[in-house]
C-alpha cells in the first residue's frame, strides 16, 4: 500500500491547460474522492495518476517513488473505467486473468488469484461467460476483479456506479466500501454524485475549473465550507446565499444558511415568505420561498409537513450554523 | 394499386434484377459446355454438354500454374495487406500525431490514380528491384491498390472500437504490439475478413501490371492466362474455352466467399449498433 503526493501538477492540451497546479497528498489506506461539476478535470487528474496522460509539469510521487516517467503497468495502480471497459472477445476468467497473464505470473497463482477475487465478488459461477451475457452490475464487479488481483496500491476509480440503476448503484456503494475495509488498500475515486463522495470518502477533494478548492472530511466540508464554491457545492438541497447588506449585516459579503439550519412558524421570525413551490419526499420536505428582496429562500423540514403552495410564513436561520463570506468569496471563521 | 398487382410488379423487379446479375454467368457455364463448333449459334440451353474445354485448357495449356500463380500472389497480397493495414491502421486510428489527417488523405488519395498512371513508373521500380517476370513484381504492385483501401476501412474500424478497453489492456501492462495482437485482432476478426476478402479478389482479378510485368507463360496470373487463351488458327477465337477457364477461376472466389458469408455479414454491419 502507497502514499500518492502531487506537485504542483499541470495538465495542457496543446496551449490549451486544463489542470491548473495542483497540490495533493493522499495518505496510505485513505479513501479519496474527487468531486466537483462536469469538466472541471477529475477524470484528467485521475488518469495523470494513472499514467494514462503526460503530466505536462509538476511532479507524481506514488510510495515515495516519482513516477512522471513510468506507464502505467509500472506505477503499481489498477483502474476500474466508467464503462468498464471489459474485453467483448474473452471470457469473465481471461478479463481478470490477463494483466497476471501479461506479467507472466504462474498459471497455478493466476488461478488461485482469480478463484478468490471470484469467490469475493460472488462470480465464481460467472467465470466462462462472456461480458455480453452478463448484467451491469455483474460486469461492474467484473471490472472491480481485474483491479484488485493485480493488488495494487492505489485503486483508480472514474464514476464506477454511474452506468448502474438506483438500487444497484447503493447496494454496489456499500460493497465498495466493504472491499475498501477488507483490502485497505489508497483508492481515488471520481464522482459527482454527492452522496457517495459524502458515504464514501475518508477524505473529499473539491475540484473546481482545474484547481482544488478545498480539501477535508466530509463533515469539514459539511460543517466549514472554505468558500462560496464548496459551500454551494456540498449539500443538498444547495446552501441558501444572502447578500449581506439586504439583512444589514455589515460584517461579511454573503451569507450562506443550509436548508436544514432554518426554522419554520407561522407567526413569527427574521424573515417572511411565501411559498411557490414543496416536494413533499416523506422523510423530508423542501419548501421553496419567495422572501422578496432576499431572493429564493430553501428549507428543508424533517417528516412530512402541511404547507403548500401559497402559504406565508416566517423563517429564522440557526443563528450558529449561518456561514459568512467576505468579499472575495472565501469563508470568515466563527 | 391493388395489392396483388403490387405483389405482382414487386415479384416482376426481383426476376429482372436476378436475370440481370445472374444470367452472365449463366450463359458463360452454357457456353463453356457447348462444343467448339456450336459456338455461334445463339443457344439458351446447354443441348448436349461437354467437358471437353474443360480438359483442354489444362491439357494444352499450364492452365494449372497459371491458377497457382494467382494463389501465390492474391494470397501474399492479401496477407501483406493485412499484415501492414492492421498496424497502420493502429497508428492511424489511435496515436496522435503531426501530420496523420494529411497522411490519411494522401494514402486514400493514391487509390485514386488510374493504374496505367503509375504503370511506366511501376515498371522501372520492378525491373531495378528484379521482380520483372516473377510474382513478386505482381504481389508488389498489387499492393499499390490493396493496401490504401485496407488500411483506411481498417482505420474506421480501429477508430471506432472504445479508447477504454486500450486503455484497459495499457494499464494491464501490455505493450501495442500484444494490444494490436490479442484485444484489437479478436475484435477486428469481421472487418479483416471483409477487407482480406476484398483484397483477395482484387489481386486475383488484376490484370494491367500481370500483362505488363510477365513475359512468359508459366509466370502469368489467371487473368492474362485466358487473355491468351488462343485457337488453332489466327481468326480462331475459342470462346468455349475462354469460358471454361473463366469458370475455373470464379469457383474459388465463390467458395471462399460461401466459407466466410457469415462473418461478412458481421463486418459489414458490425459498429452499425452498440453491443
Ligand atoms: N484530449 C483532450 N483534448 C483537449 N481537451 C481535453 C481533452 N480531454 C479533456 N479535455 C478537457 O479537459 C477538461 C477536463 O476534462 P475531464 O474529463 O477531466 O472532466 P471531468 O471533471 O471528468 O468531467 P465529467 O464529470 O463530465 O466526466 C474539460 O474541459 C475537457 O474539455
Ligand atoms: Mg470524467
Amino acid at each position: 500500500m502507497a502514499n500518492v503526493q502531487l506537485r504542483g501538477i499541470r495538465k495542457a492540451y496543446g496551449s490549451f491547460e486544463t489542470i491548473h497546479g495542483v497540490d495533493l497528498d493522499i495518505v496510505d489506506r485513505d479513501f479519496v474522492v474527487l468531486v466537483g461539476p462536469s469538466g472541471c478535470g477529475k477524470s484528467t487528474i485521475l488518469r495523470l495518476i494513472a499514467g494514462l496522460e503526460d503530466i505536462t509539469a509538476g511532479d507524481m510521487f506514488i510510495d515515495g517513488k516519482r513516477v512522471n516517467a513510468d506507464p502505467p503497468s509500472k506505477r503499481g495502480i489498477a483502474m476500474v473505467f466508467q464503462s468498464y471497459a471489459l474485453y467483448p472477445h474473452m471470457s469473465v476468467r481471461d478479463n481478470i486473468s490477463f494483466g497476471l497473464d501479461l506479467a507472466k505470473v504462474p498459471k497455478e497463482r493466476i488461478a488461485a488469484k482469480v478463484a478468490e477475487a471470484a469467490r469475493q465478488l460472488e462470480l465464481t459461477p460467472l467465470l466462462d461467460r462472456l461480458p455480453r451475457q452478463l448484467s451491469g452490475g455483474q460486469r461492474q464487479r467484473v471490472a472491480i476483479g481485474r483491479a484488485i488481483v493485480r493488488d495494487p496500491k492505489v485503486f483508480l476509480f472514474d464514476e464506477p456506479l454511474s452506468n448502474l440503476d438506483a438500487g444497484l448503484r447503493v447496494q454496489t456503494r456499500l460493497e465498495l466500501a466493504k472491499l475498501h475495509r477488507d483490502m485497505k488498500a489508497t483508492t481515488v475515486y471520481v464522482t459527482h454524485d454527492q452522496v457517495e463522495a459524502m458515504t464514501l470518502a475518508d477524505r473529499i477533494v473539491v475540484i473546481n475549473a482545474g484547481q482544488i478548492e478545498q480539501i477535508g472530511t466530509p463533515m469539514e466540508l459539511y460543517n466549514r465550507p472554505a468558500n462560496l464554491f464548496v459551500a454551494g457545492f456540498i449539500g443538498s438541497p444547495r446552501m441558501n446565499f444572502i447578500e449581506a447588506a439586504r439583512i444589514g449585516e455589515t460584517s461579511c459579503a454573503t451569507i450562506g444558511v443550509r436548508p436544514e439550519h432554518i426554522n419554520v412558524s407561522a407567526e413569527s421570525g427574521r424573515w417572511q415568505g411565501t411559498v411557490i413551490h414543496a416536494e413533499h419526499l416523506g422523510a423530508d420536505t423542501n419548501l421553496y420561498l419567495d422572501c422578496g428582496d432576499k431572493g429564493l429562500l430553501t428549507v428543508r423540514l424533517f417528516g412530512e409537513q402541511r404547507y403548500g403552495t401559497g402559504d406565508v410564513l416566517h423563517l429564522s436561520p440557526v443563528e450558529d450554523a449561518v456561514h459568512r463570506f467576505n468579499a472575495e468569496g472565501r469563508a470568515i471563521g466563527r | 394499386m391493388p395489392k396483388s398487382v403490387k405483389t405482382g410488379l414487386f415479384w416482376l423487379l426481383v426476376v429482372a434484377i436476378c436475370l440481370y446479375a445472374l444470367f452472365p454467368f449463366y450463359y458463360a457455364i452454357i457456353t463453356s459446355l457447348r462444343p467448339p463448333a456450336d459456338i455461334f449459334t445463339v443457344n439458351y440451353f446447354p443441348g448436349k454438354p461437354t467437358t471437353d474445354n474443360y480438359v483442354g485448357i489444362f491439357k494444352e495449356q499450364n492452365f494449372a500454374v497459371n491458377i497457382f500463380n494467382s494463389l501465390l500472389v492474391s494470397g501474399a497480397v492479401t496477407l501483406i495487406s493485412l499484415g501492414l493495414g492492421v498496424t497502420a491502421a493502429y497508428a492511424l486510428g489511435r496515436i496522435q500525431f503531426a501530420g496523420r489527417g494529411l497522411l490519411l488523405t494522401t494514402i486514400l488519395s493514391v487509390s485514386m490514380f488510374p493504374q496505367v498512371a503509375v504503370l511506366s513508373g511501376m515498371y522501372e521500380l520492378v525491373r531495378v528491384m528484379g521482380l520483372y517476370n516473377t510474382p513478386g513484381a505482381m504481389i508488389f504492385s498489387d499492393l499499390l491498390f490493396t493496401l490504401p483501401f485496407t488500411v483506411w476501412v481498417l482505420t474506421t474500424f480501429v477508430k471506432g472500437l472504445p479508447k477504454e478497453i486500450e486503455e484497459a489492456a495499457i494499464v494491464d501492462g501490455a505493450t501495442p504490439l500484444i494490444i494490436i495482437r490479442r484485444v484489437f485482432l479478436p475484435l477486428l476478426a469481421p472487418a479483416m475478413v471483409t477487407t482480406g476478402l476484398l483484397a483477395f479478389i482484387g489481386a486475383w482479378n488484376e490484370f494491367l501490371f500481370a500483362l505488363t510485368f510477365t513475359i512468359d507463360s508459366n509466370e502469368r496470373t489467371v487473368p492474362v492466362a485466358i487473355a491468351f487463351i488462343s485457337g488453332a488458327t489466327k481468326y480462331d477465337l475459342p470462346w468455349g474455352r475462354i469460358m471454361a477457364a473463366s469458370v475455373t477461376v470464379t469457383l474459388p472466389l465463390i467458395v471462399l466467399v460461401l466459407i466466410f458469408q457469415r462473418k461478412i455479414v458481421a463486418g459489414l454491419t458490425a459498429g452499425a449498433v452498440k453491443g
